[in-house]
């Protein structure tokens, strides 16, 4: 699959037909989709929590310039360095300022999509330095010379006989023989080779869930604790963030992490939630000598005004693609963006341009899932819905899909006109489907009846039936 | 123009149709002076035992272990039961807080106690917690002097010591302790919230426990006697 939304066509329909892709994606359903039910049907005050991390990130947003100045000023008066960054190619060449500055050799990372984003590690290895991803499904993915194909899960594609293939090539230096059928073995061959790397790396990028302006913090959510030995260990921390991550409080960081957990995997919390402040202090123990936080905008601000602002409360969680229909039957990959899924074809166009992405806000049936699950209640398909109008005003529709729309168009502002074509056709289709009542072929229907019937409809439109239905209840109420 | 002037720029210029600047940094500022405090499941809004209850179910939900002893007394009795019970090396890395201070581990010849900063050789990790969050049994652990990060994360066995007095409801409850303790030290570099052993679901969403962080968390919960937090 290419890494490219312009292919998306061809590569969602390469997706349906890859097994082990498929048996992977009907385990997101009994995996995250189930446990995150489970965790919000526990808390009787969740919904109230969803309406309050929505606000916060509301208040955040339309106060988002002084607070983006009070943590610069609250991190560099906790002894922290802040860099800002207009795009990924200033993000990269400042982080990769700071490796040199620190005589870099190796870089262990923790999970970040900001660094995804940006291509870090990349840049990095252009450049003479070897980035080590450490959460487990970053290394396989990086083994496997892949982009993440979720946002929380990025291995979740992935099956184990592949990891287990997939160490056997990496891991050259160990018994070619040893068993690695379980995922016990290949969690603890990962664990042994990446302890050497945490303890000899010179810097630790990791990304960022929150910043918090009242102390000049920033906050990593994590399940394995390769975050904190990342950010722990080295002598440099760096952290890769985007302007919307910012908000006011440790107390609204709190309520948006009582939300964020059982929204991604369903856990009532994640095990390490790791709030940063400065490095470590002069007596501390242990802890960096140096904290950097690179703050990129690479489009954001441009989200700010119009209706995609509420995209920017996002707090990438994933449950969006979790339990997306269209992501579920194709996976994170076939969209060619960073940012997969409903959450991803919003925000894409916006980080990107709308010529390269506008298959992606194509990518749903508008079933309403996403919105009903999303712990900020961002309206997605309303957002997909702008990106599909814009792309039709910018002429990016085109041939039949535009002519189709154009002509449907001319109908539907027409009521009498709309309603005779639609009275016609149901008729003309449900005479020729006689009694056997579906299609196993229509002209122009083929993309459907290739892979299955299509039901004839009964003869009547809706609002001819709905017609003589009101008729015969005013008959019967007169009489 | 700098990219800090021209991102801060761009922001202030949408944001400057909506509403004036000067009313945004001052209602900004007012919200840090002042921060509201959010809505704590009402699960966690209980009476100090009630809490400890609540916290041992969570914490073992999360697949960590708990104990609760009567006296600091029998801390090291504790410590080499549970290790004995899992077959775990007996030398152990603890931090440096004063409750440890006192400690007799004599009473317990098989244990070998050192303390600082651990290293890749020590498979058992001993910390004293700042606090603990009931709703969901997170123990919450600081940096410092005498507080090491990497103890929480390097040994393969994580055993923290929570005195009772130190328990809290909800998360901001113990924001609030700590606040207090601010004051004085100012925010610590580094605070761990810590609920379970380190895990993954990475491969084929199989859950696992100890990827890079300790594979077992045990939490001794002991009364202390002091008569604090809320």
């Amino acid at each position: 699959m290419l890494p490219d939304p312009r292919q998306f066509p061809k590569n969602a329909r390469a997706a349906l037909s890859d097994e082990i892709l498929q048996a992977a994606m009907k385990r997101l359903e009994t995996g995250f989709v189930a446990r995150r039910t489970v965790a919000a049907g526990r808390l009787p005050e969740f919904e109230a929590l969803r309406d309050a991390a929505r606000d916060i990130k509301n208040h955040t947003l339309a106060h988002l310039d002084a607070y983006l100045e009070l943590f610069e000023e609250n991190c560099l008066a906790q002894g922290g360095h802040v860099h800002w960054a207009r795009d990924t190619a200033e993000a990269r060449d400042i982080v990769l300022e700071i490796c040199r500055a620190a005589g870099a050799k190796t870089v262990t990372k923790g999970k970040s999509m900001i660094g995804e984003e940006m291509e870090i590690n990349h840049h990095l290895e252009a450049n003479g330095i070897e980035p080590i991803e450490t959460d487990l499904g970053e290394y396989i993915i990086q083994i496997r010379k892949e982009a993440p194909s979720h946002i929380i899960a990025p291995a979740s594609h992935v099956s184990k006989e592949q990891v287990s293939a997939d160490f056997r090539k990496q891991h050259t230096g160990l018994e070619p023989n040893r068993p690695l059928d379980e995922p016990d073995d290949l969690l603890a061959e990962a664990r042994a080779m990446l302890r050497q790397k945490f303890l000899n790396a010179d810097v630790g990028i990791t990304g960022a869930n929150f910043l918090i302006a009242e102390t000049g913090t920033s906050v990593i959510v994590t399940n394995e604790g390769n975050g904190d030995l990342t950010q722990t260990l080295p002598k440099v921390h760096v952290v890769l963030v985007s302007i919307e991550k910012c908000v006011p409080t440790l107390n609204d960081a709190t309520t948006l992490l009582r939300v964020l957990a059982r929204s991604a995997t369903g856990q009532e919390m994640s095990s390490y939630t790791t709030f940063s402040t400065g490095p470590k202090r002069a007596a501390d123990a242990d802890g960096p000598e140096q904290y950097h936080v690179v703050i990129m905008d690479n489009g954001r601000s441009e989200m700010l005004s119009g209706p995609f602002r509420e995209m920017l409360r996002c707090i990438k969680c994933g449950a969006c693609m979790n339990h997306c229909p269209v992501y579920r039957s194709i996976g994170g990959h076939a969209y060619g963006s960073v940012y997969p899924g409903p959450m991803g074809s919003v925000l894409t166009p916006g980080i990107t341009d709308l010529p390269s992405s506008v298959h992606l806000p194509q990518a749903s049936s508008f079933c309403g899932k996403c919105e009903e699950v999303c712990p900020v209640r961002i309206p997605l398909p309303k957002l997909l819905r702008f990106w599909r109008n814009e792309a039709y005003e910018q002429g990016l529709i085109t041939g039949v899909a535009r002519w189709g729309l154009s002509l449907w168009a001319f109908a539907a502002k027409r009521p009498g006109l709309y309603r005779f074509f639609a009275d016609l056709q149901m008729r003309l289709l449900s005479t020729l489907a006689g009694r056997r009542g579906r299609f196993s072929s229509l002209p122009f229907g083929g993309g459907w009846t290739r892979h299955r019937d299509f039901p004839a409809p009964q003869g009547k439109t809706f609002v001819s039936q709905w017609r003589a239905q009101k008729k015969d209840h005013e008959k019967r109420r007169g009489a | 123009m700098s990219a800090r002037a021209d991102i801060l720029g761009r922001i202030g210029a949408t944001l400057n149709s909506e509403s004036d600047q000067a009313a945004r940094r001052s209602a900004a500022s007012a919200r840090l002076s002042s921060p509201p405090v959010g809505l704590a499941p009402a699960r966690s809004l209980v009476d100090r035992d009630a809490q400890i209850t609540l916290f041992r179910e969570m914490a073992e939900e999360a697949a960590a272990t708990t104990d609760r002893i009567t006296s600091l007394d029998d801390l090291p009795a504790a410590i080499a039961k549970y290790l004995g019970s899992h077959n775990l090396p007996s030398r152990i890395k603890t931090d440096e807080d004063p409750l440890l201070a006192d400690l007799n581990w004599q009473a317990q010849p098989t244990l070998d106690v050192s303390s600082g900063k651990p290293t890749d050789a020590d498979e058992v990790g001993l910390a004293v917690a700042f606090a603990g969050a009931a709703e969901t049994g997170t123990a919450i652990l600081t940096s410092g002097p005498d507080h090491p990060t990497s103890l929480n994360f390097l040994p393969e066995n994580h055993i923290v010591v929570l005195p009772v007095s130190r328990m809290h409801g909800p998360y901001e409850a113990a924001w609030a302790r700590m606040a207090a303790a601010r004051d004085e030290l100012g925010m610590p570099r580094t605070v761990n919230w810590i609920t379970g052993p380190s895990r993954t679901g990475d491969i084929e969403q199989t859950l696992q426990l100890g990827v890079h962080g300790p594979r077992r968390l045990h939490i001794i919960l002991v009364d202390d006697g002091e008569e604090e937090g809320a």
